[in-house]
């Protein structure tokens, strides 16, 4: 492509019409438009799987679409790669960080560029950079190594390299998913100002009503790829949005908060445990957490809560202190997790706690193959019982799979949830640990998953619920604690929290 | 607010998929047969490049290996006694797959079972030749299985690559056995060739009546089977599986990982074993280095090559024991260097490395994504 006409410094709109995207027989994208007006902040709304990627990947020059047409600054452009799209002003932030921790906030602005030099005159690039910097609305530290820079100044410079490449429009994949509620306003809040200055035109894609409703001038709803609806943000409330991205489907209705809280069944005492790395992740935590109650963790991702599950869930060792449940020393063995009637819904459940490659049927078996009806002496396994028990529960559940022999890896993600679901609460639960359990999953999902573990709380069990977003924190725990650097450093009930203080915990202050 | 009707498409989304064809439906079935196949036919026709390349007709290649491996009865026979040491050093590799393992000492725990199955013969003479021959077996697998357990254990307990330790240790095992025949349980009647005094042949296990296959090949039979029904019948076998298809899943749901990688290496080693007692009971009468004839390492080839399948194991060693049954012949016949067979051998392996890239990517073969 040889001419750039927009890669200046005025901002531009970008219009997709019938854009249909097939998959061989499956139609990720039918005929839908979009039309984002220049100088506006769009937001892309819809549930996983419904296209919003694919769409926006169609834009990029990351798919060839089967059929329509792209217009950038009401000109019809071919978008053959992703280059043709840099070219044309038009730039992609990730939901996860593309920066090279170890090397300068200054440095990966310049190897970010198509045309870095062989050899960099340094003293030059961080004079044009400075320069570069004063127009900007917000700041980074230059000399700043960015492995030691908050997440929040890590999306920044990644807002910023887009900029710094002379981007103009800018599309955002969940920018905010690994940011506190206070970085994600002062981000989006400064995006929001640049737009407004009619420096940029931004498209956002994105679950959090909240941010739509405070940010976004315009919103496009997409449902099982097909356009559901569209319209300006002042003039929808959140429900109406919800409506239009479920359609008819029927949600699990979460059964109300009741029963008494009992004796403490999970104690933490002084637990200490390293990342990968050998690091310290979890520093000396203690807690209780007694049965029928739901003690919710929060925190930004990469404090500690990760290792402290593992922990928890056999996946790592202990490095100090002890966990007790119901008063017993626990260490993740298979007859513990058995006495104890402990169950898991870890987060990222096909990485965590499924085997892709062995059947939905032999999956759902893990906690009880090695008993009757599984097997006969705890030796040879009874097929038929595994066939028979997957069955049923694939119909209590509702999991979406073909036959019960259908390997693990060919569910969806909202799917393969369920069917962990059903082992892990398929039975009598007197404590569960859930680490984001509904990370990625449709409203359905996640109405569902909600739903049985407040019926599990509601039956006595003691809940630990780990989670990076903090409306299902609120929404599901009796007791809410904030983890940062590895401890614990605030707690307080649900019901009196205060979410600027708990933000303020968050961030670390 | 427009709202488009997409629940047409709703509705349309959850109707059942059509049914699909044959050919998607056993697509995975057809990719193992058809992919290490293919690898096979592939290899063969560069072998054939290359024997041409020494001025021989590659037709006449392929049909002298034909004769040599499966063409009589007696290159059936010669096959077929071949193939017995290789099931069990294919079950060496193919066992700690299932747990996610690359074990490629099969030589190693072949030399020690020998060593020990050696060792209780002539340290029970005069007993009756079925106690010693029950001897031997238990020594080697035992000394077979605690060789590859030394690697299991070092990955376990220590993170130490099972791959690497496992392969390092077959030059400890070489070592340790020709100090043992060169120095301590040196027969002083060998001459040229250092080994241990001869087993007696008494104790030896003899043929299988009305062929000269001897009773190896029903070990190797028996082991491969067993260790199918193992893996894929029995608890043992399903915790191993999901272990070896992700250990995080595994700890999730409490499996002990460390006493499973233990006893699948206990048992791998221990098949290798029984390999080497087999060469020594069946073959050797004796040990020394002959031994070390390279029936650990092709075992590797026939594990990779049978997709780590205890079962499909058999077929592949009987493939492959044919091919170096036929060495000979073509040695005679073509005037080929013995060692073609290893290059042969060589390039099976490259083609079936290469074309594991292969598994899920052919065209017809693939469901509907």
């Amino acid at each position: 492509m040889t001419d750039r006409p927009h890669a200046g410094d005025k901002t531009f709109g970008v219009e997709a019409a019938a854009m249909t995207m097939r998959f061989g027989d499956f139609a990720a994208l039918d005929k839908v438009d979009l039309k984002v007006r220049p100088g506006t902040f769009h937001a892309l709304l819809g549930e996983n799987g419904a296209g919003k990627s694919t769409l926006v990947k169609c834009i990029m020059g990351y798919y060839r679409p089967t059929a329509g047409d792209i217009l950038v600054a009401d000109r019809e452009q071919v978008i053959a790669n992703p280059k043709d799209a840099h070219a044309l002003g038009l730039g992609m932030v990730y939901q996860h960080f593309t920066l090279v921790g170890a090397m300068t906030v200054a440095e990966n602005l310049v190897l970010a560029r198509d045309d870095v030099p062989a050899i960099v005159d340094w003293t030059r690039e961080k004079t044009e950079l400075a320069a570069f910097l004063a127009r900007m609305p917000f700041k980074v530290p230059l000399d700043a190594k960015v492995s030691d820079i908050s997440a929040g100044e890590r999306q920044k410079c990644e807002i910023l390299k887009q900029l710094y490449l002379k981007r103009r429009f800018l599309i955002l994949d969940e920018p905010t998913s690994v940011l506190t509620p206070g970085e994600a306003d002062e981000v989006l809040g400064m995006l929001r100002a640049m737009v407004v200055a009619g420096d940029l035109t931004i498209l956002m894609i994105t679950h959090k009503f909240r941010e739509v409703m405070a940010f976004a001038d315009e919103v496009t709803i997409l449902r099982r790829g097909k356009l559901a609806g569209k319209g300006r943000v002042a003039e929808l409330t959140p429900d109406d949005m919800a409506r239009t991205m479920i359609g008819a489907e029927e949600l699990t209705v979460q059964p109300a908060r009741s029963g008494q809280v009992g004796k403490p069944r999970l104690e933490l005492e002084a637990l200490r445990a390293l990342d990968d790395a050998g690091a310290i992740a979890v520093r000396d935590v203690s807690l209780t957490i007694k049965s029928g109650e739901i003690v919710g963790i929060a925190g930004v991702s990469g404090n500690g809560q990760r290792q402290l599950v593992e922990v928890l869930a056999g996946q790592r060792e202990a490095e100090g202190g002890a966990i007790r449940v119901a008063g017993d020393l626990y260490h993740a063995s298979r007859e513990e997790m058995r006495r104890h009637r402990m169950s898991l819904l870890p987060e990222e459940p096909l990485k965590n706690a499924c085997v892709g490659g062995m059947s939905v049927a032999d999956n759902i078996a893990f906690r009880e193959f090695d008993r009757a009806p599984f097997s006969s002496g705890g030796f040879w396994l009874n097929r038929a019982a595994f066939r028979n028990d997957a069955r049923k529960k694939i119909a209590q559940y509702k999991i979406k799979t073909r036959t019960p022999d259908t390997p693990m890896a060919a569910l969806s993600g909202g799917n393969v949830q369920r069917a962990v679901l059903a082992r892990e609460l398929g039975s009598k639960v007197e404590v569960l640990i859930a680490a984001n359990p509904c990370f990625g999953l449709d409203f359905a999902a996640v109405a569902q998953i909600h739903a049985e573990i407040m019926a599990a709380r509601n039956r006595g069990a003691a809940v630990l619920l780990v989670s990076e977003d903090l409306d299902e924190l609120l929404e599901l725990s009796d007791r809410l604690v904030v983890m940062f650097h590895g401890q614990f450093v605030y707690e307080a009930p649900t019901s009196a929290v205060d979410l600027t203080e708990i933000g303020r915990h968050m961030a670390g202050h | 607010m427009t709202t488009d009707t997409a629940d047409s498409a709703a509705a349309a989304a959850i109707a059942p998929a059509a049914d699909p064809s044959f050919l998607q439906r056993h697509g995975q079935a057809i990719e193992y047969v058809l992919i290490p196949g293919a690898a096979l036919a592939g290899a063969l026709v560069v072998f054939g490049i290359f024997v041409a390349l020494f001025g021989k007709n590659p037709l006449d290649l392929y049909f002298y290996m034909y004769y040599g491996a499966f063409g009589t009865w007696f290159s059936w026979q010669n096959t077929l006694a071949r193939a017995a040491p290789l099931i069990l050093t294919a079950l060496c590799t193919a066992l700690p797959a299932q747990l996610g393992m690359v074990i490629i000492g099969g030589e190693g725990a072949l030399l020690i079972g020998a060593l020990a199955a050696t060792s209780a013969a002539l340290a029970l003479p005069w007993a009756p030749p079925l106690a010693v021959q029950f001897a031997m077996v238990i020594a080697g697998i035992i000394g077979g299985g605690l060789w590859i357990m030394l690697a299991g254990a070092l990955r376990q307990y220590r993170g130490v690559n099972e791959t690497i330790s496992s392969l390092l240790l077959v030059y400890i095992a070489l070592a340790i056995l020709n100090h043992l025949v060169e120095g301590p349980m040196r027969d002083p009647g060998s001459l040229n060739k250092p080994s241990t005094r001869e087993i007696g042949a008494a104790n030896m296990i003899g043929t299988i009546p009305g062929t000269d296959v001897h009773w190896g090949l029903v070990f190797g039979l028996v082991a491969a089977a067993a260790a199918y029904i193992l893996i894929y019948h029995t608890t043992f076998g399903f915790a191993a599986r999901v272990a070896g298809g992700n250990i995080r899943a595994a700890r999730i749901v409490g499996l002990s990982v460390g006493k499973l990688i233990m006893t699948i290496c206990f048992l791998a080693g221990g098949a290798a074993g029984l390999a080497g007692m087999i060469e020594v009971a069946a073959v050797q009468g004796r040990t020394n280095a002959n031994l070390a004839a390279g029936y650990g390492f092709t075992g590797i080839l026939v594990a990779f090559l049978a997709r780590q399948n205890p079962l499909a194991v058999i077929p592949v060693a009987i493939l492959l024991g044919g091919i170096s049954a036929s060495g000979g012949l073509l040695q005679r016949r073509l005037g080929l260097p013995d060692a073609s067979v290893l290059v042969l051998q060589g390039i099976i392996f490259v083609f079936v490395l290469a074309s594991d890239a292969l598994y899920g990517r052919i065209g017809f073969l693939k469901g509907k994504g």
